[in-house]
């Protein structure tokens, strides 16, 4: 069971570069991605990536701007195809199942595989309907106060709304807003978060807040982010992939490994080159 | 050190006398900003004082609230309740007509067409807006009213009906347009966030789009039923020029600014009392709407666009 | 962890519902085009057999078959050059001001208050305006002089309106160039602003006239007649334009007039058609000078 927080604590002195999660844990293929390429009309954005996303752990995905790894991402969710243009070959199975099969259903698989975006974007609604639309949509068939206050303690943001649920979720402040839209993404109980820089746009202490609560979130959600600070990743992440960008401005997978040996020992230069400051 | 412009004795640059001419200019263009007000200025002191010779000799709240108007014809009255009646009846199935189909193509619009779709769609129904309203006025006398009375038959020639759907085909494209740029203006980050909860494209457009875009689908539905109430030529050819207090659609009524033409048209002597009734039917007129705009613009300023 | 069963997507009912939308909006959509279509063929449908040269030559008449346009064009034309000459100095004028010289004070925002009410106001207003205004305080009489005073500022706010946006594209690199060559502000604004912001001006100008030649309302306030069988000599004599004859015939019950109506409005649509293509066509050719 997971320990839920009420609220903040003060956060904890963060470790650089020293992971307490051990890489050699048992654990399922929950996303097995394999020779994925993305086009949007005749420009190749991704190539050939294959890696295996496992269930229950945070995976990050690091590599310098335009490398694709939001494109990537949102692979995994379909978000691309809203896209008009874009085109996705190669297979992406989750749970072993093919997410571009014929008869799987977009909309159905997207309460599934959650996304939190890179600027906090809570809907211009009350702070209980952010939440419960995940809930409407999806159709859930519960409870829904209770629900709405289990999402919002996974989010660690129970305590500082638990009295103004009824308040204009833009009243609240950057950090808290980011945390709505957690609380937001979870509430449909999905198996698999992706987060796309989510705390790039916030301050220090939000951002560790919400590294913290990745931390506690990952026993139930598999989670995989994006971030451009490497310091965030080495922290935070179990594995971690690093893209980069070919001549051709096709992003593609340079390595993808434990965390811990990708920041002190990898295998690739260009690695190497990358988390030692090099380039960015 | 010698000084350049004056090196050889001849000026190299002349000094021009600007200053005058500059503020000569401004004082100019300010002018004609003015004009703006000077007209809205106009348009009160020339209704009011001419309606003035009108409250003077009747009672405004017999014309206020009286049910019977025959200004020309005896027993005479001077209740202005009818002609508001017949304005608001034929503007009622306008806005049924409009606000529906305005708002249902602003979504498609916004939320379903592509690109290119667009850009042909919005010119067409642009045009709907551009044509006069004489060809409006001709189209419901003499098509659409013989086409209702085929299922209709008690419809009479000059009816309510008729250039009620007939306005609405009109004010269709302000509704649509107003609202779409209302639609548009919605962060595409709300929506992909709704997407990726799971929810359709409809879920998105109806819980999400539209309660965003809100005060901009409300301000546009009462730009759309101001330009109803004060629509003038569709009406006096099609609904008639019987002032009546009635909620049935298939009679023959009069609106405000049919009445208005109908007078002006006639042989009434100016400064007549019966001139000046046009001029108290205008003044009214005036202020529907103008609280109907200042109405429409107060709810984008107090409710409007706020994302972040 | 998820249990399945608390989730009931009903993806069927949800897409069949998504489904009927999209085809209630599109019928929408149809609808309003639909519309469009039927009137116009049945503009054509009534109107065509009448066009003839004795519909544009002709006076008005009691037989329709000898009946025209003739007074209500030479009316239209005196009616629009006439507003033309006093909106367009004005309405470029009030756009300079406020996009060059006024500052953000209370007399800005009342003026521009006030253009935005002008904007909603009834044209039977503007022809009361003009009515005590113009034919009976200044005593002009039932003159085109005083229905182009009113028309044009029924259709000053357009005229205001596209005259600021196209000045507000004017990049401001231009204005900088000139001011740092020691050019005073009505300089630039004669010499750098104005010509590149000509064209957008004019566009402005043609959509206001299009709009003003389909005006009925304010110009029946104001001539207060419908039957005139001569053409205007000077400002101040009567007149008539296209829409008012164009009401004059649908008024009358015989059954020929409804189709010299039709005719008289192929012709005006005609007209604005060209004003509206000549205006879209100087917009598109701005747009690619700019560019380059």
């Amino acid at each position: 069971m997971t320990e839920t927080r009420e609220g903040l604590d003060a956060p904890t002195v963060p470790k650089l570069f020293v992971n307490e999660h051990t890489a050699s844990d048992e654990s399922n293929t929950v996303i097995d991605v394999n020779k994925l390429d993305v086009h949007y009309g005749t420009f190749c954005a991704v190539r050939g990536v294959s890696m295996k996303i496992k269930e229950n752990r945070v995976t990050a995905f690091i590599g310098p701007s335009g490398c694709g790894k939001s494109t990537v991402l949102r692979c995994f969710n379909r978000m691309n195809d809203l896209i008009p243009g874009a085109r996705v070959t190669g297979e992406i199975n989750f749970f072993g199942q093919d997410l571009y099969a014929a008869e799987v259903d977009p909309t159905e698989m997207r309460s599934r595989v959650g996304m939190v975006f890179q600027k906090p974007n809570p809907f211009p609604k009350s702070i209980y309907d952010n939440v419960a639309f995940g809930l409407k949509v999806n159709g859930y068939t519960g409870n829904y106060p209770d629900a709405v206050e289990r999402s919002l303690k996974r989010a660690a943001l129970w305590g500082e709304v638990k009295d103004r649920l009824k308040e204009n979720a833009l009243q609240l402040s950057g950090g808290q807003q980011q945390r709505l839209c957690i609380a937001r993404a979870l509430a449909p109980e999905p198996e698999v978060l992706l987060m796309d820089e989510p705390a790039s746009a916030l301050d220090p202490i939000s951002t560790l807040a919400i590294e913290q609560l990745i931390n506690d979130l990952c026993k139930d959600v598999s989670i995989i982010i994006v971030t451009h600070n490497m310091q965030q990743a080495a922290r935070v992440s179990h594995e971690t992939a690093f893209f980069m960008v070919n001549d051709d401005r096709a992003g593609y997978l340079v390595e993808f490994d434990d965390t811990s040996k990708i920041f002190t020992n990898p295998n690739d230069e260009r690695t190497e080159a990358y988390i030692t400051g090099r380039f960015s | 050190m010698s000084d350049p412009t004056t090196d050889g004795g001849e000026p190299r640059f002349r000094r021009r006398s600007k200053t005058w001419e500059g503020g000569a200019v401004k004082w100019l263009f300010l002018a004609c900003a003015l004009v703006s007000i000077l007209t809205t200025v106009g348009i009160l002191v020339s209704l009011v004082i001419n309606a003035w010779g009108f409250f003077t000799e009747i009672p405004i709240w017999d014309y206020l609230f009286g049910t019977r108007w025959s200004p020309i014809l005896k027993p005479r009255d001077y209740g202005v309740l009818p002609l508001v009646s017949g304005t608001l009846l034929v503007t009622l199935i306008g806005a049924l007509v409009a606000i529906p189909i305005g708002l249902a193509s602003a979504i498609f619009l916004s939320e379903y067409a592509p690109d290119r779709l667009r850009r042909i769609i919005k010119p067409v129904l642009e045009i709907l807006g551009g044509i006069p309203t004489v060809v409006y006025g001709y189209f419901a006398l003499t098509w659409v009213t013989p086409q209702i009375q085929k299922i209709l038959p008690d419809l009479l020639v000059f009816n309510a009906l008729s250039a009620g759907l007939v306005l609405g085909l009109m004010i269709i494209p302000m509704v649509s347009s107003l609202s779409e740029d209302a639609m548009l203006a919605v962060p595409r980050s709300l929506k992909q966030a709704a997407y990726a909860l799971g929810a359709t494209r409809l879920e998105v457009s109806i819980s999400i789009v539209v309660p965003a875009a809100l005060s901009g689908v409300i301000a546009a539905c009462i730009i759309g039923i101001s330009r109803a109430i004060g629509e003038t030529m569709l009406v006096t050819i099609a609904a008639g020029a019987t002032p009546k207090l009635t909620l049935n659609p298939l009679e023959s009524i009069q609106t405000m600014t049919a009445y208005i033409v109908q007078l002006s048209l006639g042989e009434t002597p100016h400064g007549s009392l019966e001139f000046n009734t046009i001029f108290a039917v205008g003044l009214l007129l005036f202020f529907m709407t103008l609280v109907m705009n200042v109405g429409g613009h107060y709810v984008v300023r107090r409710w409007g666009l706020r994302y972040e | 962890m998820r249990s399945p069963s608390s989730f009931n997507h009903h993806l069927g009912r949800r897409k069949i519902l998504g489904s009927i939308a999209l085809v209630m909006f599109m019928s929408s959509v149809v609808v309003g085009i639909l519309g469009l279509v039927v009137l116009l063929a049945q503009i054509l449908f009534q109107g065509l057999e009448w066009l003839s040269p004795e519909l544009i030559f002709n006076f008005p008449s009691r037989h329709p078959e000898q009946a025209g346009l003739k007074a209500a064009i030479f009316g239209t034309v005196w009616l629009m050059g006439l507003t033309a000459a006093f909106t367009v100095p004005v309405g470029v004028g009030a756009a300079i001001y406020l996009e060059e010289y006024a500052s953000e004070n209370w007399l800005t925002r009342l003026i521009e208050v006030n253009i935005a009410n002008l904007a909603g106001v009834p044209s039977i207003v503007y022809g009361l305006l003009g009515l005590a205004l113009f034919v009976q305080w200044l005593s002009m009489g039932r003159s085109v002089l005083a229905g182009a005073l009113t028309m044009s500022l029924l259709v000053l706010p357009i005229v205001i309106l596209a005259s600021r946006e196209a000045i507000k594209a004017v990049p401001e690199t231009y204005r900088q160039a000139a001011f740092a060559l020691g050019a005073t502000k009505w300089e630039v604004v004669r010499s750098v602003v104005l010509p590149s912001a000509s064209p957008g001006v004019l566009t402005g100008i043609i959509l206001a006239m299009s709009r003003a030649i389909g005006e009925t309302a304010p110009v029946i306030a104001i001539s207060a007649l419908v039957y005139l069988t001569f053409i205007p000599q000077n400002p101040l004599d009567r007149f008539t334009v296209l829409p008012i004859q164009i009401f004059n015939w649908i008024a009358r019950p015989q059954e020929d007039f409804r189709g010299l109506a039709a005719g008289g409005i192929i012709v005006l649509l005609i007209i604005l058609l060209s004003m509206n293509a000549l205006a879209v066509f100087l917009r598109n050719r701005y747009q690619k000078q700019s560019v380059e």
